[in-house]
């Protein structure tokens, strides 16, 4: 299958995902991945990250974008693995693939994959400190600009 | 009846993931204007629409999107994925 769409509390293998991956992308002459991890707070104070999502509608929004990708860019595989649930600092969250017969489809395809499944798809993260304080993630405007970068005129 | 579904801070404040209504409002703006009055935490949640999104029947939509003939309209901020 060219689009393999995944929302999951467990954790992933990223080398052996990463391998499988490339195993299949048969013809492909370039694969791009990209991970996202916990980052912890600049004092070190995050206990944990709490990733939120709506169900149903998570699966639709991102295999919907990995869609997007294939009308635009010469793709062989896309892969998106996105948790939720509780996770440690540099714990990792998400991943994207994308093979492609060259690299700068598959550089671009995975770049415009971030870009839309970080305002486009229904996650939501609060952290939590060590001495209990919790906050929502605040989206940031440039996020939503980052879009901007993608829409054909 | 509507499914209503909650998300992230707009859950917490209302304090439900969901909720069920029947309601006449044409667009999710006026679903909206008809909520506030409900409760106290119902009218802050919407106080401040630049940071309130919308989806019906699982597809993010403009707050001028019609009201009829959806099941489920869900509230949520702004998305924080990848």
């Amino acid at each position: 299958m060219a689009v393999d769409v995944r929302v999951q509390a467990a954790p992933f293998d990223l080398g052996a995902e990463i391998s499988n991956f490339v195993e299949a992308a048969t013809g492909a002459g370039a694969v791009v991945s990209f991970t996202g991890l916990v980052r912890d707070l600049p004092d070190q104070s995050l206990a944990h990250m709490e990733i939120e999502h709506y169900a149903g509608m998570t699966e639709k929004a991102l295999g919907a974008i990995a869609a997007e990708a294939l009308a635009r860019w010469p793709l062989i595989r896309v892969l998106i693995i996105h948790r939720y649930g509780i996770l440690a600092p540099s714990d990792q969250i998400m991943m994207v693939a994308t093979a492609s017969p060259h690299r700068k489809a598959a550089f671009e395809s995975a770049d415009f994959l971030m870009d839309y499944l970080k305002s486009r798809a229904p996650f939501w993260k609060k952290e939590a400190c060590h001495d209990a304080r919790a906050e929502w993630v605040e989206s940031k405007d440039e996020d939503e600009a980052a879009l901007a970068r993608w829409v054909t005129p | 009846m509507i499914e209503l579904r909650y998300f992230a801070w707009l859950r917490e404040r209302i304090g439900a993931d969901r909720e069920m209504i029947s309601t006449d409002a044409a667009t999710i703006a006026d679903l909206i204007a008809e909520l506030r009055g409900k409760s106290d935490a119902h009218d802050l949640v919407f106080s401040d629409l630049s940071s309130v999104r919308a989806a019906v029947d699982q597809e993010l939509v403009d707050l001028d999107h019609p009201v009829k003939g959806a099941h489920e309209i869900a509230f949520f901020p702004p998305m924080t994925g990848g």
